[in-house]
């Protein structure tokens, strides 16, 4: 590992969620001494603030200007975010920035002699989905090969850091296989579907969901950036609740309809992500996805504060007032309907008693 | 296989049917009397909350009534707001409890009187895979019925986890309610999981082909078409009980079988019962025979390795079921008595 004094760490994707707020995370680091963050498009003037003494360049890791990023400034760590945003722009663009940009980053790592760690944030949507599935998925099990869209370039961008380890087995890679991330700030698509206020479901199927919370995400990705650790590892809070627990705990009503509906309900609310979670994984919203955790916790050394019961609270308790409203009225009416119960109890006990 | 001497399965339902006698008659809450047998641990537990109610208000059934009352609406309130836990397998305890065991444990004791011995045979702690032979026609009832036999008439009551086919994952309505069950996919990953984690696996080796077998078949073991149990126990290094089931043959006697209409509608198979499907609705119900369940003494897998071990194993497994169902069935005295 570098010596403490002079880390100097490479973000992309940094206009977005992960790459911004581990931006932040790395600046509150003294050991860091400069923190580069790359993205194709600036950061929200509102995100601004939070960078803070991160530089920021504005250039597409497609391009070989990327070499020359990390070599002026002698990177010696490398944290690639870019290839895990949120799946919002057309599809075609987006596996073309997240394939072939993974693709030339590491390229322009491989070359590289200052650089002395690599860490690639991936997704645990590479499992797939399936009733064919085993409960808990382990970094052993092969991705499925009947992955779609998202899951198929986050297969592909992990084929390539895979070679980049094969091909420079001096430096240390670490694949970070994310679930479903959730909290009061994030924005997903899991997020969206889940403050719709009708949600619609498969009917006849509730998917076992396992969810990240986002400060989660960000710690173990700054642990990442640190350590020595080599291959892949599944980030995810312990625990499991189903999508119709879920939709009950935000104060939702659930609208179950037959899977292949599902997509179609969700295309006639606008921006509601369930044409996102339901396009590249119809088959997430019937079956779910739920990984092993044990080589987070005993190998990379890092235990997520939050399970995943307490990462959906906090989303919807940062989220609405809604749900406190309708967990209310059940609750109020349950206490009044027992007092009553009680109270002819006890007065049929007298009753008995004279 | 020990050669054991008849079991004595005429007397070993006097017990059972004075147990269930103590709890109908229990309805307006007496204290538990000293019926101290095996069985007596259910019915203990099942005063034990009524006992309390007595104190305060002696002999009323409004009590009874009321805590059941506000039992029930505490459940229905954690059901709407979701705040209840499941495992990583999906299995849903709260659920199971106030619910699927429930209606299982009525079909148990009323409608199919299942009589059950070997129950000393299952550990109190520790993993163990129960293996048993699968019959039907319809309906995993035979799943059901274990599960009630091991949750309700052992001394521990423990859950007993199933592993089944993806079809029953891949098929609206049974997806949810199998995980909720505690049903998980028969795969070696996830049974080894579960056995070491200590729990009580049940697997039904024959898969389909023991369901869906022609009624002349019955109680004829068919090809294990799932051997990879076996080496999960090894690899697990948990004992095999062997469990036989006598009478689940009869619920619905299979006739014969759609095969095109099955492969028409993506099923396994597609099976014409007297009832089924002429009578409609009506022709799921199961018809009301009587059951004997049958665990058998553990057998080891501790020095077993793998390759012919596992052969020998399974055959050993196949052969114990295989002979406790001839044993049982020459003891039954009628198929629905």
């Amino acid at each position: 590992m570098p010596s403490p004094t002079q880390r100097v760490v490479l973000i992309t994707g940094v206009s977005r969620y992960l790459g911004g707020h581990l931006a932040e995370r790395l600046a509150a680091d003294s050991s860091v001494e400069r923190i580069i963050g790359i993205d194709t498009i600036a950061p929200r003037t509102s995100e601004r603030p939070r960078l803070g003494r991160t530089e920021f360049v504005r250039a597409d890791i497609r391009n070989p200007l990327i070499a020359k990023v990390i070599s002026q400034a002698r990177v010696d760590t490398v944290v690639h975010t870019a290839a895990l945003a949120s799946p919002r722009a057309p599809r075609v663009t987006l596996q073309d920035q997240y394939v072939t940009g993974t693709m030339q980053l590491l390229a322009a790592c491989q070359t590289s002699e200052s650089i002395r760690r690599v860490v690639v944030a991936s997704t645990t949507a590479v499992y797939g989905a399936s009733a064919a599935d085993p409960a808990l998925f382990t970094e052993e099990m092969p991705p499925t090969g009947q992955a779609v869209g998202y899951a198929r370039s986050s297969i592909e961008v992990e084929n390539y850091a895979r070679g980049f380890a094969r091909r420079r087995p001096d430096i240390p890679l670490s694949v970070l296989r994310l679930a479903n991330l959730i909290g009061p700030t994030v924005d997903t698509a899991l997020t969206r579907y889940l403050s719709m206020p009708i949600v619609p479901t498969s009917l006849g199927y509730d998917a076992r969901l396992q969810l990240l919370h986002e400060w989660d995400a960000i710690e173990a990705l700054h642990r990442a950036s640190a350590i020595d650790h080599r291959g892949v590892v599944n980030v995810a809070g312990e625990g499991v609740v189903s999508l119709a627990q879920a939709v009950r705990r935000a104060g939702r009503l659930r609208l179950p309809v037959p899977s292949p509906a599902v997509a179609l309900v969700g295309a006639a609310v606008r921006n509601s992500g369930v044409a996102e979670v339901s396009a590249e994984k119809t088959s997430f919203l019937n079956y779910g996805r739920v990984v092993d955790t044990t080589r987070l916790r005993t190998q990379f050394g890092y235990t997520p504060r939050y399970t995943t019961e307490e990462a959906l609270r906090d989303y919807v308790e940062a989220r609405s007032v809604l749900p406190r409203l309708v967990l209310g009225a059940v609750e109020g009416a349950q206490h009044r309907l027992q007092d009553r119960l009680e109270r002819l109890a006890s007065a049929a006990a007298r009753m008995g008693a004279i | 296989m020990d050669e054991r001497v008849v079991i004595p399965l005429h007397d070993e339902s006097e017990p059972q049917r004075r147990r269930s006698a103590v709890r109908r008659s229990a309805r307006p809450p007496r204290p538990a009397d000293g019926s101290a047998d095996v069985y007596a641990f259910n019915g203990a537990a099942e005063f034990d909350g009524i006992d309390d109610i007595d104190h305060v208000a002696p002999a009323l059934p409004a009590a009874g009534w009321e805590r059941r009352a506000s039992k029930g609406l505490a459940f229905l309130r954690r059901r709407l707001t979701g705040n209840y836990s499941l495992d990583d397998y999906g299995f849903d305890p709260d659920l199971a409890e106030n619910v699927l065991l429930p209606v299982f444990r009525a079909l148990y004791d009323n409608w199919f009187r299942v009589e059950v011995n070997g129950l000393e045979n299952i550990p109190n702690t520790g993993g163990a895979l129960l293996l048993a032979n699968h019959s039907g026609g319809l309906w995993a009832l035979d799943a059901a019925m274990m599960s009630v036999a091991i949750r309700e008439r052992h001394p521990v009551q423990r859950h007993l986890r199933m592993l089944a086919d993806q079809f029953v994952f891949s098929t609206p309505g049974l997806s949810v309610l199998a995980r909720r069950a505690g049903a998980t996919l028969a795969c070696p990953a996830d049974a080894e999981r579960l056995l070491n984690a200590g729990e009580l696996v049940g697997a039904w080796p024959e898969g389909f082909a023991g369901l869906g077998k022609p009624f002349r078949d019955r109680y004829q073991l068919q090809r294990f078409s799932r051997g990879g149990f076996v080496s999960s126990a090894i690899a697990a290094g948990v004992p095999i009980i062997p469990v036989s089931i006598v009478g689940a043959e009869e619920t619905h006697p299979v006739l014969g079988n759609a095969r095109s209409l099955a492969r028409l509608l993506d099923l396994p198979y597609f099976p014409l019962t007297p009832t089924f499907p002429w009578l409609g609705p009506l022709g799921l119900v199961p018809l009301p025979s009587k059951w004997y369940i049958e665990f058998g003494a553990p057998i080891s897998t501790e020095d077993a390795e793998g390759g012919r071990d596992v052969f020998e194993l399974t055959d050993q497994v196949r052969e114990t079921i295989q002979t406790s169902l001839y044993r049982l069935l020459v003891q039954r005295r009628s198929v629905w008595r």
